[in-house]
């Protein structure tokens, strides 16, 4: 039989409901203020874009003429970029995580990088940008092509992939693995027809959210001298480019000569959120869908 | 009983395994034979499930598991690379505790084995599904849905899907350990009912902490205690007449 015993105090309880209902009062304005401030933001450019964003905009080269102007090469870039980003960055990545969580022993060598890699996704992105314009602009020559761009960019955003990879390659249950070596697979069958299918989704989704760290990004590219001015639409890798968020930077900065610049950053600030906002759209769905077998 | 090599299937001779600095197994010494049912009981944490897993080498994926002594599959040593560690699990199956399909469709589970050998030819990977899925008895059940996930199936039935699987590759050996705890009465009769037709085609180790079930369906028994095998008998001799006062302990349920 149990001993001790002891009384219960009803008006503690009452203390501590009282004191979890302000608790989350608390937490409810603070989520208001947030959103407040969101919403501030939000309207001001969207305000700031009406009249500007139309499919003219979207379509026409750059031009001396406010009115005329579009972002048509800026798209172009952002687009060619990914050209080169998403490629790299997903068979490195995925390689390199397949390589960390299945194949590596747990030896000292493999947690110093391990350690290294989630420490790499919190480096500044204007490190990355130098290292870019060191290494592929000046050594290797590629000046501020659409090349370099991506290849700087892919370095950015790759220890991203690799963490999102390895987390979704531990999350795959290990009696699936036990299963596949049980059927006396050997470990890269395992890895291909059982671990990769599971992890799939948690891949995509990490990897989608890296892309639209790539396109938002701009330090990196500032760092390679991105020109201000770009009349040219690219057409192959080694073209000097311009990106979205590159766009928006320098119209702002010159707005305060031309006050039309102000509302041609914030037209492009509307198409650079809706990319990055059906971006995360689709990584949340693919998540959703996905993640409930077990 | 006669000792001709090809009956036996497994000579485990003076097997020692850690996991660490903590002796898991000691000494053991056993023959299984060719076609039978052998059951493993004992206390919890006796070994048991240790065993079993090193018949077919599962142990090695635990760190810092260290081994001594000699597993004869057929007369190989399995520690050694003579037979690769991929066609020993190929010819020995394995059936896990909680069932454990892939979240593919039935049909992607059972012709799982047969395709990673390189079978193509669709007509016999359907036959494979086919006898496999009949010879654990499943094949009613689940003819009209192939291509549904095999989480859609019950507790019960995904075990025997399991089941099925391990029997695409043709093994000669299956291994179960604790087959049934995860399942209901029901169940558990299905997949008892299941062994006497196993056993004409494979010879069955079965971990079981359920004494009525090992004396229904087992010929031989082994008793494990603190990683030491016991007794080591035919069943009807360990559940009659026990020669070691520990067993007898055991099975009268006076511990464990
Ligand atoms: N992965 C492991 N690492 C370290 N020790 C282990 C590990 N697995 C088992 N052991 C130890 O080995 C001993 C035997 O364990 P085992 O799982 O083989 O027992 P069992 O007979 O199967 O028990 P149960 O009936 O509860 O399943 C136990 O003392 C256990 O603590
Ligand atoms: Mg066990």
């Amino acid at each position: 039989m149990k001993e001790t015993r002891f009384n219960i105090d009803e008006n503690r309880i009452k203390r501590r409901i009282m004191l979890n209902n302000r608790v989350r009062d608390l937490f409810s304005v603070v989520i208001v203020l947030v959103m407040a401030i969101l919403l501030v933001l939000l309207y001001r450019i969207g305000k700031d874009s009406i009249g500007w964003l139309d499919l003219q905009f979207l379509t026409s080269n750059l031009s001396i003429f406010p009115e005329k102007a579009g972002i048509k090469g800026a798209i172009i870039g952002s687009l060619y970029m990914m050209l080169v980003v998403i490629p790299i960055t997903l068979i490195l990545g995925v390689a390199t995580a397949i390589y960390l969580e299945e194949y590596a022993n747990d030896g000292k060598v493999q947690r110093f990088i391990k350690i290294n890699i989630s420490n790499l996704a919190s480096v500044p992105s204007v490190i990355f940008g130098l290292l870019g314009l060191t290494f592929f602009s000046r050594m290797l020559n590629l000046g501020s092509s659409i090349l370099a761009g991506g290849l700087t960019m892919s370095l950015l955003v790759l220890p991203i992939v690799v963490v999102a990879a390895q987390e979704a390659l531990k999350a795959v249950p290990s009696f699936l693995r036990e299963a596949s070596y049980g059927m006396g697979a050997d470990k890269w069958t395992t890895i291909w027809r059982v671990i990769l299918p599971v992890a799939l989704p948690g891949i995509l989704t990490g990897a989608i959210l890296a892309m639209s760290r790539a396109i938002g990004e701009t330090a990196p590219l500032v760092a390679l001298g991105i020109p201000t001015l770009l009349m040219r639409i690219p057409n192959s890798l080694m073209d000097n480019f311009t990106v979205l968020p590159i766009q928006i930077y320098y119209w702002t900065l010159d707005s305060v000569l031309t006050r039309e610049y102000t509302f041609l950053a914030a037209a492009t600030i509307v198409v650079l959120l809706v990319t990055l906002f059906i971006l995360n759209s689709i990584a949340i769905v693919i998540r959703n869908k996905f993640q409930k077998t077990f | 009983m006669k000792d001709n090599n090809m009956d036996i299937v497994y000579d485990v001779k003076g097997l020692n395994l850690w996991y660490g600095d903590n002796q898991a197994l000691k000494d053991i010494n056993m023959k299984i034979e060719k076609n039978k049912i052998t059951a493993i009981i004992g206390p919890s944490g006796c070994g048991k499930s240790t065993f079993v897993k090193t018949l077919n080498r599962m142990i090695e994926n635990v760190d810092g598991v260290r081994t001594s002594g000699e597993i004869l599959y057929y007369g190989d040593d399995i520690f050694t690379n003579k037979l690769k560690v991929e066609e020993l699990r190929t010819r020995v199956g394995m059936v896990f505790q909680k069932p454990n399909p892939f979240p593919k469709s039935i049909y992607e589970n059972v012709v799982y084995g047969p395709k990673i050998h390189g079978i193509k030819d669709k007509k016999l990977l359907m036959k494979i599904t086919e006898e496999s899925l009949r010879g654990a008895a499943l094949w009613d059940e689940v003819k009209d849905r192939l291509n549904e996930n095999a989480y859609s199936l019950s507790g019960g039935q995904q075990q025997r899907l399991c089941i099925a699987r391990s029997m695409a590759v043709n093994p000669e050996v299956i291994l179960m350990d604790e087959p049934t705890s995860a399942l209901d009465p029901v169940a558990t009769m299905k997949i008892e009912e299941l062994m006497e037709d196993l056993k004409k085609d494979y010879t069955v180790v079965i971990v079981t902490h359920n004494m009525q079930q090992a004396a229904r369906i087992s010929d031989k028994t082994a008793f494990f205690l603190n990683g030491e095998l016991i007794e080591f008998d035919v069943t009807s001799k360990i559940f009659g007449t026990p020669k070691d006062q520990r067993t007898e302990d055991y099975i009268t349920g006076r511990f464990g």
